[in-house]
C-alpha cells in the first residue's frame, strides 16, 4: 500500500472538520471503549492474564527463529507448504505463483492487514485473477476503492447512507437504507463468490508452533467459508505471530476479543492444520502458509522489539485522543493510532512518516489498555529521539531543542530565562490574559489560545514555599 | 541462500545469537512446548451446564434440554415448526441413525450446499466459560454443515461440557493426539457490526443457532 503519512498534518486538518467522520468516531468510543471495560471486569484475575499474555509474546520473540522452525516442521508434517517472504513484493509474487500452480481463477479473501501492507489485491488483479474481499467492511472498501481506517472495524469512517448509495450503484438493485437489509444484500452477493472460489486467502491471528496450525478470529463467518470451501487455502501472516502452544493461544484469546470489539469471545475461532483428509467432503486440498518479514526483523534486538508483541486488537487506537479526533486515514498507511505510529515509521522508514511519532499526546491511555503491555508512549519517544539524532526534524525545531537543552542544564540561567519569558508572555497576554499567537508556535496557537502566565514562575513559588516551611519548622 | 535462511539468519543476528541454535536453546524451546502449561484462568466457580446455558443465551442463540439423544429429533422438529422453518435439513453423517423420519423430518446426510436452509450437527465438546461449541472436522463431521445453512442446530451432550478452552485442548490431545484439519469454535449466530457499529445477525454464516442439550 502506498504511504501517504508525510501528509499527516494536512489530512488531519480535513478530518477534524468532517462532521460525518466525527459522528462515526464518537460511536466507536461508546461501543469499543465501554465494551472493553465491561468485558475485562468479568475476569477476576485480569492483570494476571495480561502479565501471562505479555510473557507468552516475549517468549515467542526471544526464541523466534526456533518457534518458526518448529511451526514449519509441524505444518509441513501435516501437508502444508510453508513459504518465506522477505518483502511485500515477495508475498505478491508467491501468491501469484501458488495461484498459477493450482490453476486458480477466482479468489475469495477474508480480512488481512498484512495483505493490505502488500497491496495484494492490486497485484492479483494485475495478474488477471478475480479477487473479492468477503469481510463486509473490506467488501465495502473494495467497492469504494478505499483503504481501511481501523484495523478491526475497517469501514468505521463510512455512514450507512454512503453504503446505501454505494450498494445501489454497484449492485444495480433498489436502494436499501436498513443496515440489516444492506448486510443481507451483501450476503446474497457474496454467497456465490464463496462457492465459486478456487482459492481462499486469509491472514492468521496466530501461528501455533506446537501443531503447525494457523488460527483466525472472526465474527461474520467469511473466514470459515474461505478456509472450508475453496480447494486451495493460503494463509499470510507476519513472522512475529507465532506462539508456542495451544494453551498460550487460550490465554491470548481471553484478551483479544475483549480488547478488540468488547466481546468475551468472537463468534468464530478457527484453527486450521494441514489439508483435507481422505473421505472428507470439505476443506482445502492444498494449504500454503506465507511467513512475512517485510521490516519485522529490523525491530528485533532494538528498543522497539516490544512492538512485535502486538496482537492487533485495536484498543490503543480506540482509546487514543488523537485517533478519536482524526480517524485512521490521516496516518497514511495500513496501521493507524499509536501502534501504527510505531509500526509505520519502522516498516516504511522514519523519513517517510515524520509526523507519526508526534501524533500522540503521550497520555499513556494506549499503554494502559494494551493487552500485552506494549509501552507505546515510550516507543514513540524512542522514535522521536531517533528522528532528532538522524537530523530528520526541521532545522528550527532542532535548534530550538538544542537551545532549550543547553539552558535547561544551567539551573540559574533557566530560572532567569523562565522569569523573562513569563514576563513577556504576560505582557503579550494583556488584560485578556490570553496569548492568541506566538512566533514559531503558530501550529499550537492556531487552534487554541495560550493562557498567559500570571505572577511568579513555578520555580520562584517552589523556592518560596521551601523557605516558608523551613521558617515554620516543617522541614529541618 | 534461501529467503528462509536469510530471515532466520537476520533474526539470530539481530538478537546477537550465533548463526546456529545451541543445544541448550533447542532444549529450552522443546521443554516449554512439551510442558503445555495452561496459563491463569478466571475463577471457575460455576456449574458447567448452568454457565453454558447462560452464556449460550447471552450470545443470541436459543437453547433447550432433552432427556436422551433419541428425543433430539422430536425437539428439532418442534423448534423448526415453531420458527416456521422447513422440516428439511442436512445433517452430519455421525447423527444419521437418529429417528429423524419418525419426528417428521427429511434429513439428508451429505455435504452441505449453498442453498441448504437447516444444518444439524453434534459438537465434540462445549465450553462453559464462553458458551462455545467446539466442532472437529472429519468425514462424519463435515465443517460446512454448521456454516452454510441459515439455521444451525447443534446437539450437545451434557457430559461433554468442559470449563475452558484449555480443557478443550487437553481433551483433543488426549483423544486425537493432534488437532484435525479444522477445529471450529462457534459462539452464536454469525454477526457483523461493520456498518455504523450496528450489530446485525447472519452476516455470512447462520442467522440462528439452536442448542439442544442432551442430558
Amino acid at each position: 500500500m502506498q504511504v501517504t503519512s508525510s501528509q499527516f498534518k494536512q489530512t488531519a486538518r480535513v478530518k477534524l472538520t468532517d462532521p460525518r467522520l466525527q459522528a462515526a468516531l464518537r460511536k466507536l468510543q461508546g461501543n469499543f471503549v465501554k465494551g472493553r471495560a465491561d468485558r475485562i471486569a468479568e475476569l477476576d484475575n485480569f492483570e494476571d492474564i495480561r502479565d501471562a499474555a505479555a510473557a507468552i509474546r516475549d517468549r515467542a520473540l526471544a526464541h523466534l527463529d526456533r518457534y518458526l522452525e518448529e511451526f514449519e516442521n509441524n505444518a509441513t508434517a501435516r501437508g502444508a507448504i510453508v513459504h518465506w517472504a522477505e518483502t511485500a513484493a515477495d508475498v505478491n509474487r508467491i501468491v501469484c505463483e501458488i495461484a498459477a500452480r493450482h490453476g486458480v481463477r477466482r479468489i475469495a479473501k477474508s480480512k488481512s492487514m498484512v495483505t493490505e501492507e502488500c497491496g495484494l489485491n492490486d497485484a492479483l488483479e494485475a495478474a488477471g485473477y478475480e479477487v473479492v474481499e468477503t469481510d463486509l467492511g473490506e467488501y465495502i472498501l473494495q467497492l469504494a476503492h478505499e483503504h481501511p481506517s481501523h484495523i478491526v472495524a475497517p469501514v468505521v469512517h463510512k455512514s450507512r447512507d454512503e453504503v446505501s448509495d454505494l450498494f445501489a450503484a454497484k449492485h444495480g438493485q433498489p436502494r436499501k437504507s436498513d443496515i440489516a437489509e444492506l448486510t443481507r444484500e451483501a450476503r446474497l452477493m457474496l454467497r456465490p463468490r464463496f462457492l465459486a472460489a478456487d482459492m481462499g486467502v486469509t491472514g492468521a491471528n496466530f501461528l501455533i508452533a506446537e501443531t503447525g496450525s494457523t488460527l483466525i478470529v472472526t465474527n461474520e463467518g467469511n473466514g470459515r467459508m474461505v478456509t472450508t470451501l475453496p480447494r486451495v487455502h493460503v494463509a499470510i501472516t507476519g513472522i512475529e505471530k507465532v506462539v508456542p502452544t495451544l494453551e498460550d493461544v487460550a490465554t491470548l484469546l481471553r484478551l483479544l476479543p475483549r480488547h478488540g470489539t468488547g466481546q468475551a469471545v468472537t463468534n468464530y475461532i478457527s484453527l486450521t492444520t494441514g489439508v483435507r483428509g481422505k473421505d472428507e467432503s470439505d476443506g482445502p486440498e492444498h494449504f500454503h502458509v506465507i511467513l512475512v518479514d517485510a521490516g519485522r526483523t529490523r525491530l528485533l534486538g532494538t528498543d522497539l522489539q516490544p512492538m512485535l508483541r502486538c496482537i492487533r486488537c485495536g484498543a490503543c487506537m480506540n482509546h487514543c485522543p488523537v485517533y478519536q479526533s482524526i480517524g485512521g486515514h490521516a496516518y497514511g498507511w495500513v496501521y493507524p493510532g499509536p501502534m501504527g505510529s510505531v509500526l509505520t515509521p519502522s516498516y516504511v522508514g522514519l523519513e517517510n512518516a515524520l509526523d507519526l511519532p508526534h501524533a500522540a499526546t503521550l497520555c499513556n491511555q494506549c499503554g494502559v489498555v494494551c493487552p500485552v503491555k506494549i509501552p507505546l508512549p515510550e516507543l514513540l519517544r524512542k522514535l522521536r529521539e531517533q528522528q532528532f539524532e538522524r537530523r530528520l526534524r526541521p532545522a528550527a525545531e532542532r535548534m530550538g531543542l538544542a537551545l532549550w537543552g543547553r539552558i535547561a542544564q544551567r539551573p540559574a540561567l533557566y530560572a532567569f530565562a523562565a522569569r523573562i519569558a513569563a514576563k513577556i508572555l504576560a505582557w503579550i497576554g494583556g488584560r485578556e490574559k490570553l496569548v492568541h499567537s506566538l512566533p514559531f508556535a503558530g501550529g499550537w496557537t492556531g487552534g487554541r489560545d495560550l493562557p498567559a502566565p500570571e505572577g511568579r514562575t513555578f520555580r520562584d513559588l517552589y523556592a518560596r514555599r521551601g523557605a516558608t516551611r523551613e521558617e515554620s519548622g516543617e522541614i529541618k | 541462500m534461501s529467503a528462509r535462511d536469510r530471515i532466520l539468519g537476520r533474526i539470530r543476528a539481530a538478537q546477537g545469537k550465533a548463526p546456529v541454535a545451541s543445544p541448550q536453546e533447542r532444549a529450552v524451546v522443546a521443554s516449554y512446548i512439551g510442558a503445555r502449561a495452561p496459563g491463569p484462568c478466571p475463577s471457575l466457580d460455576w456449574d458447567p451446564a448452568v454457565r453454558f446455558r447462560e452464556r449460550v443465551l447471552a450470545l443470541s442463540s436459543t437453547y433447550e434440554d432433552v432427556g436422551a439423544i433419541e428425543d433430539a429429533p422430536r425437539a428439532v422438529a418442534h423448534y423448526l415448526r415453531g420458527q416456521a422453518l422447513p422440516l428439511t435439513a442436512v445433517c452430519w453423517p455421525e447423527l444419521s441413525s437418529l429417528p429423524w423420519q419418525e419426528a417428521g423430518l427429511v434429513v439428508e446426510t451429505r455435504a452441505a450446499r449453498g442453498d441448504d436452509l437447516v444444518g444439524i450437527t453434534g459438537a465434540y465438546c462445549a465450553i462453559a466459560e464462553t458458551g462455545t461449541l467446539l466442532l472437529l472436522s472429519g468425514p462424519r463431521t463435515p465443517a460446512a454443515a454448521s456454516l452454510l445453512p441459515e439455521t444451525h442446530i447443534a446437539l450437545v451432550r451434557a457430559n461433554c461440557i468442559v470449563h475452558t478452552m484449555e480443557d478443550a485442548w487437553a481433551l483433543v490431545r488426549e483423544e486425537h493426539g493432534m488437532p484435525p484439519r479444522a477445529v471450529n469454535f462457534v459462539s452464536g449466530p454469525s454477526r457483523t457490526a461493520d456498518i455504523e457499529q450496528t450489530l446485525t445477525l447472519g452476516a455470512h454464516g447462520p442467522y440462528r443457532v439452536h442448542v439442544v442439550l442432551v442430558r
